[in-house]
């Protein structure tokens, strides 16, 4: 007999192994919360092309030890964001300010504390790994008695290891998404800013990928881009969900998984159940038939018929075989936000 | 210093593709054969300019004709050597390296043209053991020399210069090179024109690139036509490092 989650699980704590110790580690950010702490600043930043806005009034931060998930559709303003975190675009309007200094005031000592991986790996294709990386140690001023340590140290986080002495040009896309990656953080910068990081890969170099950026996250800030929902749901300990060039959503992992709670059950039984039993337990909205044997319960928010409809199955004997609540996917919650959006401009022409 | 490591970078990436090779090679073989040509012509007059007074020694009868055509050439080469410094990082996306790194857009520019300076002057020193191996058989006027070997060496700084520039404007190289190939053109023969205009002859004879050329091959050095070699160099750098400003401004 398979019971899910039956009456007890129903506060919040669904992901016990991903968003609980995320939520204690945020917790933990919270109380040590300091202007030490707070790597990135972005106020009011605009970004027009032309007449088209392709960023507005995006405001957030990051501090030390968070995963930020920057999450979103194709074109939603993903990479142009990520593109004025790294000095590669300069806003139209707004301030950015990374480990309190301001990005278009003092360029390079901004860009110091940055590592950024663009869309596409920035790798010369005509040099090894070894010189590559130590270019780009040496371009971000990384003191030559440090330089040798500091590729071994990226390239063995990077797992590059083995394949030092290969052209880039000749690596599978995989690797030079990891060349990419190491490039950008082999001055161990304060922000690490990756703009999808594991398009292209295969899922094992996918996960692996996921556990260098989570261990990134211990030490540095990391700003991920991403419209891989489950991503997100993974590695990042904030989300923030954007939509043609707006913030439509943004809170911590923990919030987002308490909003992905729903207003069902779904009820398998051996024997059919009888819908009008169930309708009349307390708090049921409606009730629904999937199959021969199972149903979907709809209740009332706030509430948990769970334990009633429990009881009931038992006396009728029906033989419960399972009790599940639904929990919205993080893409339910998506389309949720990013519908709701589009609906409001409708609505002010009509 | 950051100006050296990307000027480092530039210089591998020429001498690791086959392309500075073969330019070499090529304008080497180009070059030679001129010199020999012009060896042979001033054997052939050497008897009949012997009874003349003031007459041409070999420095003016080979070198300078040497230096001349050799301008010509690189003319047409400068633009090829030139077309990717910027645009190909552009095009690549590997340009965003540069922008997120701790490095002014003015050490990005003068690193991509210190690179591609360090190669031609390599060239220009291949080119110069031409009429120098004559030192063997004669006497050279290394004065002259001096000031042809100035001309062409800041003529090459002023062609990467310009070449620098339109690569910045364009994320296709090819494009680069046929613009900065057409205004070094245009530049070089500007003082054709307004020949018969004695209001504007002076101008265009000022901005002419080859005007300016001439005079240090005859051995003439003139502290004007060095400014005017190092305010063009240093009016297209400033205009690249404006472009690649811009470059964050607007895509």
């Amino acid at each position: 007999m398979r019971l899910y989650g039956v009456g007890i699980c129903f506060g919040g704590c669904h992901e016990q192994n991903g968003a609980v110790a995320l939520s204690t580690q945020f917790s933990h950010v919270i109380y040590a919360m300091s202007n030490n702490d707070l790597l990135v600043k972005v106020e009011n930043l605009y970004r027009y092309y032309d007449d088209h806005c392709a960023v507005q009034d995006l405001s957030f931060e990051l501090r030390k030890g968070e995963i930020l998930g920057f999450l979103g559709p194709n074109g939603a303003g993903k990479s142009t964001t990520m593109q004025m975190l790294s000095g590669n675009l300069a806003p139209s309007a707004g301030r950015i300010l990374i480990n309190g200094v301001d990005l278009l005031d003092e360029p390079k000592r901004a860009k110091s504390a940055i590592g950024y991986l663009p869309e596409q790996p920035p790798v010369y294709a005509d040099l090894t790994v070894d010189e590559y990386l130590n270019y780009c140690a040496r371009l971000n001023r990384v003191p030559r008695n440090k330089l040798s340590n500091a590729r071994q140290d990226a390239k063995e986080r990077c797992g590059l290891k083995e394949v030092g002495h290969r052209l880039i040009g000749n690596l599978s896309k995989g690797y030079q998404q990891r060349v990419g990656i190491a490039q950008a953080i082999i001055h161990s910068p304060a922000v690490v800013i990756l703009d999808e990081p594991t398009v292209g890969l295969d899922p094992i170099q996918i996960r692996e990928i996921r556990t260098l950026i989570t261990e990134l996250g211990k030490e540095h800030g990391v700003i991920l881009s991403t419209h891989i929902l489950p991503e997100v749901q993974t590695i990042c300990s904030r989300v923030q969900i954007i939509h043609k060039g707006r913030l439509l959503y943004n809170d911590t992992l923990s919030g987002l998984t308490q909003r992905m709670q729903s207003t069902s059950l779904v009820l398998a039984c051996r024997l059919a159940p009888e819908m009008k039993f169930i309708n009349a337990l307390p708090d049921v909205k409606s009730v629904e038939t999937l199959d021969e044997h199972r149903l979907r319960i709809t209740f009332i928010a706030h509430t948990n018929p769970a334990e009633a409809v429990a009881a009931e199955v038992v006396k009728r004997g029906w033989g419960l075989l399972e009790l599940t609540p639904e929990r919205k996917s993080l893409e339910q919650i998506f389309v949720d936000l990013t519908a709701a959006d589009e609906a409001v401009p409708e609505e002010q022409a009509a | 210093m950051m100006t050296f490591t990307i000027a480092g970078r530039e210089l591998r990436h020429l001498f690791l593709s086959p392309l500075a090779w073969c330019v070499l090679a090529v304008i080497q073989f180009i070059v030679a054969w001129m010199f020999l040509i012009q060896v042979d012509n001033f054997l052939k007059f050497a008897p009949s300019l012997a009874g003349m007074a003031n007459a041409p020694g070999v420095t003016d009868a080979v070198a300078a004709p040497l230096f001349s055509t050799a301008s010509v050439i690189l003319l047409m080469v400068v633009p090829i050597m030139s077309m990717r410094l910027v645009s190909e990082e552009r095009r690549s996306g590997t340009l965003s390296l540069l922008m997120s790194a701790p490095v002014s857009m003015t050490e990005i520019v003068l690193g991509k043209y210190l690179g591609l300076l360090i190669f031609l002057l390599v060239m220009l020193g291949l080119i110069t053991l031409m009429p120098l191996s004559l030192m063997v058989g004669t006497h050279l006027d290394y004065g002259k020399l001096f000031s042809g070997v100035l001309g062409l060496g800041l003529l090459l700084g002023a062609f990467a210069a310009a070449g620098l520039f339109m690569s910045t404007l364009t994320k296709q190289p090819v494009v680069a090179a046929i613009s900065s190939f057409g205004l070094l053109l245009l530049l070089w023969i500007i003082s054709w024109a307004g020949s018969g205009d004695a209001r504007f002859s002076p101008v265009f004879h000022y901005l002419s690139l080859l005007d300016h050329y001439g005079s240090l091959l005859r051995g003439t050095f003139n502290t004007a036509d060095v400014i005017y070699y190092l305010l063009f160099i240093i009016t297209f750098l400033v205009f690249s490092i404006r472009q690649l400003d811009a470059y964050r401004l607007q895509h």
